[in-house]
């Protein structure tokens, strides 16, 4: 009996069920390590407002037959790791525990762990951390984890003079995987990953020593995500007690306004006056019944302004709109940042960018969508027709915004933050069609499509005042040349001159003087008028 | 009177103006712009005075400015710049003609209706036929009788021609139509309808027996004719008599020789107010007692329409349309040959012409 309950540590539940987060065959697992690591990477860097330089090698290790071999190493210019949090960081695997409202890439770390265990268990390999904090010295140590007690096995541990001024983290190691296989998804993923994050600058070389190379276009960077209180829509009756708890003996109205953003003073006591409850009340006096229906208001609560967005980190109208161009070079680009909403207390922001002619190709086949998704600064490569952008762009009727779906040279870019990003399954591929995040979207679309019905008559009217002067100078050149001769003169009249100056001059009615003095044989005479 | 204008001299000259004025307008910085009296039919009003459809004073702006003018702007002066051409080396072309050369130059007419209408604009613009910058409709007419002409065509310069020499007539062409007329001894002219019968009164010498210049129209008169019948009027001074059939198409032949056509309301000049029907008239059956037809479908509705004619209110005219109207009847010239004598002496020159210009006081 006992056995069956045995406690199961994170490193062997991950060993055991690797397939459930993604690594679930060679060439996934390849994907998925370059991925986890590079996010980490990043996370490292603008998280703490640090311009990314993320550089990753990928080379094939000559094995004994059987399944591929890789070696990966992977160097960015991150915030680094402080020397005695290596064996932890890197030899242990953690789930995140703490309680955060931030926007993080992914759970903390453990993406990038379980892909240093999955080479120590498909390769046997060790992995090697070198890492600095800006200081004198460099670290770098040799780990692996026990598997069994999750305890981090240090085999070297090395210190050196810090002479290149090195800051941030290498990590080597190696694994079993298939780049043939996972090629293209690896490549789409550097490519969508400099389009979400232009100032980021990421090399990658790959087994066949092919360079990727995305140079940083921006230093502008989007505020780092801060943390903040919950908002009341977000709390839950374990969240309320919790906090409560801590702060027993506050009336309610001070409770509300010093424990949950945008709840105000004048906002706590309106809210609870409206719900029948005592701004007054110690929070402690609170029956379980009370505390019941106080969730239930603060959930529904309408007047709560929306959640801070300080928390997440969008990349802002601007940084999308250079990351658009650069790799799609588009004649047109649109883009839209929704302000913060909530779902179930979760503030999530929607930015979207239409792109428009120019590089882009229109779709190949009818009813295929070039549609680029983002979650929290990762591009989402799987299940693209699954995704609640792809089902809003489909249920939008784009003869409103003159646009031909089917046959417009137009490309989609979702971009969603927030704190838990509503991803419909565990392989985080895609986003569940949750109403207030599909509302947030279809708005957000809508909005840049009429910004780009507008660039697009715009650029109509553009071609026609183009098809215009052409025409103009057509018949106005035949005019010249035909006047001339008429007029029995020898130089034309400069129509490009004329073209130029628009014709500025007034225009003077009757310009034509007809012939001024007729004979008066009759057959020439004018008619009454 | 002036008997002696060269049309030709005159075309040119409103040619080089409307050239100058656009050249003027394009030097000075301005997008060039014509005014061209309108041809629309809420535009053509019958003018008492004149005794013809004439324009009214509505005015189509045609200019440059404008992206859907542009392209028959250029095509006028281009068919202004074709005339100016074909005055200066004194050659002819025709509408159809005129469509076919523009193949030669990117000016886009899509139909023959189009540089047909870009021909009608400029004689609107300029107030003057076609035949003026030497586009003429194919030869149909011809002329006969002792009349002398001084030809202004290059290599026919200065000679003397009398319409006498040749026994058919001669066509009225481009030439003609810009000849000299030098003098005559006839004292009327007689426009007939028919071209056989045209042939018949040569033969006949009706042109010395009534010292008249005979003038074939070919049904409709062609422009041309019209515009000689009313020089001959004008400058030499002879009346003018028309015969033809006696149907509603018949008195329209002669309406038009007399007042002109709704089609050239943008042309005044082509028509001689003065001309006589001289016959055949409905108010004649009775008369001569020849044999007739039913009026057909046709004559009533073409009756019925020409009822609705100011020109025709007047009271000469509105009786001889009552006289269609009240009996029904129509006949052909033709007719006249069942009264015969002989075939060399008709009943028509013997009897019906100096009947007839005996009762309009010609002789």
């Amino acid at each position: 009996m006992s056995e069956q309950f045995q406690e199961l540590n994170v490193a062997d539940f991950f060993y055991k069920n690797k397939d459930l987060v993604g690594f679930d065959s060679p060439h996934k697992a390849t994907y998925m390590i370059v991925r986890e690591l590079v996010e980490n990477s990043l996370d490292a860097c603008d998280g703490h407002k640090i311009l990314p330089d993320v550089r990753v090698t990928l080379s094939k290790v000559e094995g004994d037959g059987g399944q591929e071999r890789y070696h990966i190493k992977i160097v960015d210019n991150g915030i680094g790791v402080p020397l005695e949090a290596v064996p932890y960081a890197f030899g242990k695997v953690l789930f995140g525990s703490k309680y955060s409202m931030r926007q993080n890439r992914g759970t903390f770390g453990l993406g990038g762990k379980m892909s240093i265990l999955y080479g120590q268990i498909t390769a046997n390999s060790r992995v090697t951390i070198t890492t600095s904090q800006g200081g004198s010295k460099v670290y770098t140590f040799e780990l692996s984890t026990d598997i069994r007690t999750n305890t981090p096995v240090i085999y070297r541990r090395d210190e050196a003079d810090n002479k290149s001024h090195f800051r941030g983290v290498k990590i080597e190691f190696d694994f079993e995987g298939d780049y043939g296989k996972a090629r293209d998804k690896i490549i789409e993923y550097f490519y969508e990953t400099a389009m979400i994050l232009p100032y980021a600058q990421l090399t990658f070389i790959d087994p066949n020593g092919t360079l990727l190379f995305y140079p940083r276009i921006t230093e502008k960077m989007p505020t780092p995500p801060v943390e903040t209180q919950p908002h009341p829509h977000g709390v839950d009756l374990e969240l309320l007690k919790r906090m409560m708890a801590a702060n027993p003996h506050t009336s309610l109205q001070v409770f509300l306004s010093k424990n949950f953003q945008r709840v105000g003073e004048r906002t706590a006591k309106a809210f609870l006056k409206s719900n029948g409850f005592d701004p007054h009340m110690e929070v402690s006096q609170l029956s379980t019944k009370q505390l019941t229906k106080l969730v239930t208001a603060l959930r529904e609560y309408p007047d709560f302004l929306p959640p801070d967005p300080s928390c997440l980190s969008p990349i802002g109208e601007e940084l999308l709109r250079e990351g658009i161009k650069r790799l799609l070079s588009p004649e047109h680009v649109v883009v839209t940042t929704r302000p913060a909403r909530a779902y179930e207390g979760n503030p999530f922001i929607v930015e979207v960018g239409i792109a428009y002619g120019g590089a882009i190709m229109p779709p190949d086949k009818p009813g295929k969508v070039q549609l680029y998704r983002f979650a929290n600064k990762i591009p989402l490569l799987y299940d693209e027709y699954s995704d609640v952008s792809m089902a809003v762009i489909q249920n939008i009727n784009w003869n409103q915004y003159k646009v031909k779906l089917d046959e417009a040279p137009i490309a989609f870019i979702t971009h969603i933050c927030s704190t838990k990003v509503p991803y419909k399954t565990a392989g985080k591929e895609y986003v569940a069609a949750r109403p207030e995040v599909e509302r947030e979207i279809d708005l957000a679309i809508k909005q840049a499509a009429r910004e780009l019905r507008v660039q697009l008559s715009r650029m109509e009217k553009a071609e026609y005042r183009e098809r215009r002067t052409e025409v103009l100078r057509k018949y106005l050149s035949m005019m010249a040349s035909f006047s001339t001769f008429l007029a029995e003169k020898t130089k034309e009249p400069d129509v490009d001159l004329l073209l130029k100056e628009g014709g500025a001059k007034k225009r003077r009615r009757g310009a034509v003087q007809l012939v001024d003095d007729p004979p008066e044989d009759g057959s020439m005479k004018k008619g009454k008028a | 009177m002036e008997r002696n204008t060269d049309r030709s001299e005159f075309a040119r000259k409103a040619l080089k103006d409307l050239g100058t004025s656009i050249y003027n307008q394009m030097e000075e910085g301005r997008f060039p712009e014509v005014m061209i009296p309108s041809r629309q039919t809420n535009n053509i009003y019958y003018d008492p005075k004149l005794e013809q459809y004439v324009l009214g004073d509505k005015r189509v702006v045609r200019s440059a400015d404008n992206v859907k003018h542009v392209k028959p702007l250029a095509q006028l002066l281009w068919v202004a710049r074709i005339g100016k051409e074909l005055i200066d080396y004194d050659r002819v072309s025709t509408l159809r003609d005129l469509f076919y050369m523009s193949k030669n130059i990117d000016i886009n007419f899509a139909t023959q209706q189009e540089s047909d209408e870009a021909v009608y604009d400029l004689e609107a613009l300029l107030s003057m036929p076609r035949e003026s910058f030497n586009i003429f409709p194919h030869d149909r007419g011809a002329i006969f009788g002792d009349l002398t002409v001084r030809y202004r065509v290059k290599g026919f310069k200065d000679s003397l021609i009398n319409l006498t020499d040749n026994p058919d007539g001669v066509n009225i062409g481009p030439a003609l139509d810009n000849a000299e007329l030098v003098k005559t001894t006839a004292d009327k002219v007689i426009a007939i309808e028919k071209g056989a019968i045209f042939i018949q009164m040569i033969r006949e010498k009706v042109h010395e027996k009534f010292n008249a210049i005979l003038i074939d129209t070919t049904g409709q008169a062609s422009r041309s004719a019209r515009l000689l019948i009313r020089r001959l009027n004008e400058e030499l001074g002879l009346p003018v008599y028309i015969l033809t059939d006696c149907d509603v198409w018949g008195a329209h032949i002669s309406m038009v020789i007399i007042s002109g056509s709704v089609n050239s309301a943008h042309i005044t000049g082509l028509n001689t107010p003065s001309a006589k029907w001289l016959g055949f008239w409905p108010t004649d059956i009775n008369r001569y007692k020849v044999p007739t037809m039913k009026m057909k479908e046709l004559d009533w509705k073409r009756l019925a329409e020409l009822k609705a004619d100011p020109r025709y209110k007047e009271k000469f005219w509105k009786e001889q349309l009552d006289a269609f109207e009240r009996l029904g009847l129509k006949a052909e010239l033709e007719a006249f040959s069942s009264k015969n004598k002989s075939v060399s002496q008709t009943f028509l020159v013997e009897t019906y012409i100096p009947e007839k210009l005996k009762e309009l006081g010609a002789i």
